[in-house]
């Protein structure tokens, strides 16, 4: 039966959202033009009313949604096509958020939170900013509308609350009209991770939060009050420098452990489309800092806050209208928002530059010539690298946007990327990395002290001269004279080493005022960290034995990764190491289970033990009990030993899913000190595993012992049997099974070959395969005369796979520099937020 | 001239230079025939071709062979000029790789062959079905 009932709950709460946010915008509008001040009263508590229903609305439209997701009802197409029966609850969240529509809720929901907040905050702020709040939620509101315009044909947004049957033109609806699907398509393993649990809310709080300077900007612009607006909007551009910064590493942490390419970012056109607007955010809010400190650099403020919100709205665009189609990887898909998502850009864009050239002539701005040894100069120095930093992505980035707008125009332009994009952005970012390190160790200087050129150098020597010590060390140890390196390294160190001495003199006057300095810090060992975890990486799997693993492949491939046999122990990074054999995860309890220990049944997903067992002395399943596993997920066990004994084992996993294809993720070994981080990079595919040898046939006695595949074999025990997979067998036939045990290198493995005689010649014979061994072993016939069986003998090469493994060391440094950017951060937060509330308790907000 | 002045002619200066050397870094979107005629006259820089697989009448995706040992493949793409052209590629075959609406291949000639270094796929809609499946 179709829920009808909570999809149209869902739409009704999708169209109050969206006519709330235009009510609240039309009374804040008003609230903040008409001067009677009785009647300014009577329209901001309109708005509020309105944006605390379209609050309500947002969060109805959530629950909504989450209450199809969670209890299946797949006739809708929203639950069907990002979610299935087996996903647990924390993924049925990540669900959520799988589609776009999805992501823009998300993305409304953060905005309704921060409205509200800036409700309660502000006093005198509230009307225009909220104008500028509730306009955008119309927007946003307005792409998941999914109404259809009667006459014109137009479609207005697309909705999660369409049935399966509208969205899908299968023609089984023709049929049958109230067909519900029995299970859903699912979610794309590879976010099946805990990360792409809050890597989205995160980046999307971030996104959210960038729009609370913009209102504020735009306010102080349209009420006159150019100057006024910086201080409570500084606040929040901190906290979106913070969570916005930390959602995008937290997207590198997930692809550093999920996708194979060997690092935590690859300057996909997806990744840029955040990382320029960080950057302009952290240079706004420099600029923003000056100006409070100093009346400069207003101007700049202006534009670059204005920027930030037109480049989060430009990066929307670009990843979800289908633009970025042929130059992504990550290639979203056009739900045909395309035009609306332009519209909402440009509107933005064209008003808010607008109304900045109406104003400019009146913001106002210092004549004075600003002096070489001024902070201001040093800081707005900073910030200008910081924005050249991000045109340098932008520009390439935009290619495909380009390319469309001119063939628009009936021109022709072929421009992409570079074909190694990795290669090319780090070529350009290094350099302006290097200038950012320099600027934050000598900037903050000038920030704490007014000194000139002398003082300058008495300052600035021990820090220096410890990143150079620091420097030469490290590059002796390391070996890599690369000039962009060293040059990193120091300025790196050096931003660590003059920030920690500002740090200490900060602490000992006044701690609260300690951000700006923890900070640098946090970025001086990022720096560090990005360069030991990639400029310091090096490939461990080198292949030395000699032979080549194919012909085919390139020479790099060949050199550079290592063929595995099962059991044939190689020498790699200083280990000994052994590939074990492939294993399976069960669903329901962690640990990994060899493939030649369970039976399947009818479901791909449940599994019968076949005997007991266990992972790491522990008893997972006894033998005979029934479980489930995850059948996509294959794992590559390989043992690394030092001196003999075992020292860590790792689990390389390859997925293979029909829907969604073939993805290697790595297992990482962590240490203090070194990462090591192992992938399979050609994994022995199901073609190869039927090469089997023509059969050798043997006749042996019952109790013989015998050679297969140069192992040596005794037949233990021959029976008959009446149970064949959990299914009885008929009695019509007659089923025996032998038992053939086999002595690997490390181990013994059982074959057990089934013969099934029927009448009339009808039957089967169902062999028993070893893949470690690389042997198959069929029963052919019983005599039971002369106590002899017949079996044939198949070989094929023993079980393989082709590991890269790379040696990272210090990524914990990056880490770390994250958590002291992101504290940094928040200490600067708290100051400025308390700033802003002791103006406001004197009546001045 | 006022320090200001120079500053944002410096600054602009770098923004050209930033400009020029993306456009000339940029690899473009080419057919087989220009891509076969930028390798005989020496370019090597890789660079994007567009096209389709090779379909048969009922439209399954055809020539596509694995490599001998199963770890590389080769697929015969058509670009949008119509030409058709064997394509290698030296890692196993990526995501959705037969679903794809249309592929495009980073790399270059070498000899009579082209080598692809990458592979990007268009999906009609990556995690859309677009049609029910198995649970019928």
């Amino acid at each position: 039966m179709i829920h009808y009932f909570i999809g149209n709950l869902g739409h009704f709460f999708v169209i109050t959202s969206f006519i709330t946010a235009l009510v609240s915008f039309f009374s804040y509008f008003k609230a903040s033009v008409v001067q009677e001040i009785d009647k300014k009263e009577g329209w901001l508590l309109n708005g509020r009313i309105g944006f605390y229903v379209h609050a309500a609305a947002v969060l109805g439209i959530v629950v909504t949604l989450f209450i199809i997701i969670k209890n299946h009802y797949f006739e809708y197409h929203y639950a069907y096509s990002h979610s299935d029966k087996k996903l647990p609850t924390h993924y049925l969240i990540s669900t959520f958020w799988n589609g776009q529509e999805g992501s823009f809720l998300l993305w409304m929901s953060w905005h309704a939170v921060l409205g509200i907040v800036i409700i309660i905050t502000n006093k005198f702020w509230e009307g225009p900013v909220m104008t500028v709040f509730t306009a955008v939620q119309a927007f946003l509101g307005s792409m998941i509308l999914g109404v259809v315009i009667p006459g014109l044909e137009m479609k207005f947004g697309s909705s999660p609350f369409i049935l399966l049957r509208d969205a899908m033109p299968d023609p089984i609806f023709t049929v049958q009209p109230d067909f519900i699907p029995r299970d859903g398509a699912g979610l794309n393993p590879l976010l099946q991770n805990y990360w792409m649990v809050i890597h989205p809310p995160t980046l999307f709080l971030g996104f959210a939060a960038t729009l609370v300077p913009f209102s504020f900007c735009i306010a102080g612009l349209w009420l006159k009050r150019y100057r006024e607006w910086v201080r409570p909007a500084l606040p929040w551009s901190l906290f979106a420098g913070a969570v916005l910064g930390l959602g995008i590493l937290m997207g590198g942490y997930w692809a550093y452990e999920t996708l194979n390419f060997g690092g935590y970012w690859n300057w996909d056109p997806v990744e840029n489309a955040v990382y320029v607007p960080w950057l302009i955010l952290v240079a706004s809010i420099h600029t923003m800092i000056t100006y409070k400190n100093s009346e400069t650099a207003l101007k700049a403020s202006i534009i670059l806050v204005i920027a930030v919100f037109i480049l989060i709205l430009y990066s929307t665009f670009l990843t979800r209208s289908g633009v970025l189609g042929d130059a992504s990887v990550h290639s979203f898909t056009d739900l045909g928002l395309s035009g609306q998502l332009l519209l909402y850009m440009l509107f933005f864009m064209v008003a808010a530059i607008a109304l900045a050239i109406v104003r400019w002539k009146e913001i106002p701005s210092s004549e004075k010539e600003i002096s070489t040894y001024s902070r201001e100069f040093w800081i707005f120095i900073g910030a200008t690298v910081l924005c050249l930093m991000g045109f340098q992505v932008l520009v390439p980035t935009s290619f495909p946007a380009w390319n469309q707008l001119i063939e628009s125009f009936g021109g022709v332009s072929n421009l992409a990327l570079p074909g190694d994009q990795v290669e090319y952005f780090s070529k350009f970012q290094l350099w302006f990395a290097i200038a950012v390190g320099l600027l934050s160790a000598v900037g903050q200087f000038f920030w704490w002290k007014k000194i000139d050129r002398k003082e300058l150098a008495n300052q600035l020597f021990v820090p220096f001269v410890m990143a150079t010590v620091g420097t030469v060390i490290i590059v002796n140890i390391a070996r890599v004279y690369h000039v962009g390196y060293v040059l990193l390294l120091l300025a790196g160190l050096f931003t660590v080493f003059s920030n920690g001495k500002i740090l200490l003199s900060v602490l000992k006057s006044n701690p609260a005022l300690s951000g700006g300095a923890i900070a640098h810090i946090g970025v001086g060992l990022m720096l560090v960290g990005i360069l030991f975890s990639s400029g310091y990486s090096k490939v461990v799997s080198l292949n030395n034995t000699g032979m080549l693993i194919s012909r085919q492949l390139s020479d790099e491939f060949n050199r550079e990764n290592l063929l595995l046999f099962v059991h044939e122990p190689r020498e790699m990074a200083g280990y000994e190491i052994e590939y074990i054999g492939e294993r399976l995860e069960p669903r329901h309890k962690s640990g990994y289970i060899k493939k030649s220990d369970i039976e399947y049944t009818d479901d791909p997903y449940t599994v019968i033990a076949k005997k007991d067992i266990t992972f790491r002395d522990k008893l997972l399943y006894k033998a005979g009990e029934r479980f489930e596993i995850s059948t996509e997920n294959t794992f590559y066990e390989i043992e690394f030993r030092k001196n003999g004994k075992v020292v860590f084992v790792q689990y390389p996993r390859l997925q293979v899913n029909p829907r969604f294809g073939n993805m290697a993720s790595p297992d990482i070994n962590r240490k203090a000190t070194l990462d090591l981080y192992t992938y399979v990079s050609a994994p022995m595919m199901e073609e190869a595993k039927d090469d089997w040898s023509e059969p050798e046939e043997l006749t042996l006695r019952r109790t013989a012992q015998f050679f297969a595949n140069d192992y040596v074999a005794t037949i233990e025990n021959i029976s008959r049997i009446y149970e064949l997979a959990g299914q009885q067998i008929d009695s019509s036939f007659v089923a025996i099974k032998t038992e053939v045990l086999v002595r690997g290198e490390k181990q013994d493995y059982v074959a057990e070959p089934v013969l099934i005689i029927g009448t009339q010649s009808r039957g089967g014979i169902i062999p028993g395969v070893i893949p470690e061994l690389g042997l198959k072993i069929s029963l052919m016939n019983v005599h039971p005369e002369t106590d002899e069986l017949t079996l044939n003998i198949f070989t094929r090469q023993k079980d393989w796979v082709v590991i890269k493994a790379l040696e990272k060391p210090f990524v914990n440094v990056l880490w770390i520099g994250t958590v002291v950017l992101m504290t940094g951060f928040g200490l600067a937060m708290y100051r400025r937020f308390r700033e802003f509330s002791l103006m406001k308790a004197k009546g001045q907000e | 001239m006022k320090k200001s002045h120079i500053f944002i002619i410096v600054v602009i200066a770098v923004a050209v230079a930033i400009i020029v050397s993306s456009t000339n870094d940029a690899s473009t979107y080419v057919t087989f025939t220009e891509a076969y005629q930028m390798a005989s006259s020496g370019k090597s820089k890789s660079i994007h071709v567009v096209g389709d697989l090779k379909k048969n009448s009922s439209g399954k995706v055809i020539g596509i062979e694995p490599g001998e040992d199963k770890v590389s493949f080769s697929f015969i793409m058509v670009d949008e000029g119509g030409k058709e052209q064997k394509v290698f590629y030296n890692q196993p075959m990526p995501q959705d790789f037969t679903r794809s609406e249309k592929v495009v291949v980073v790399g270059s000639y070498k000899g009579e062959d082209f080598y692809a270094e990458k592979i990007l796929l268009k999906c009609p809609s990556k995690y859309q079905e677009q049609s029910l499946n198995a649970g019928v």
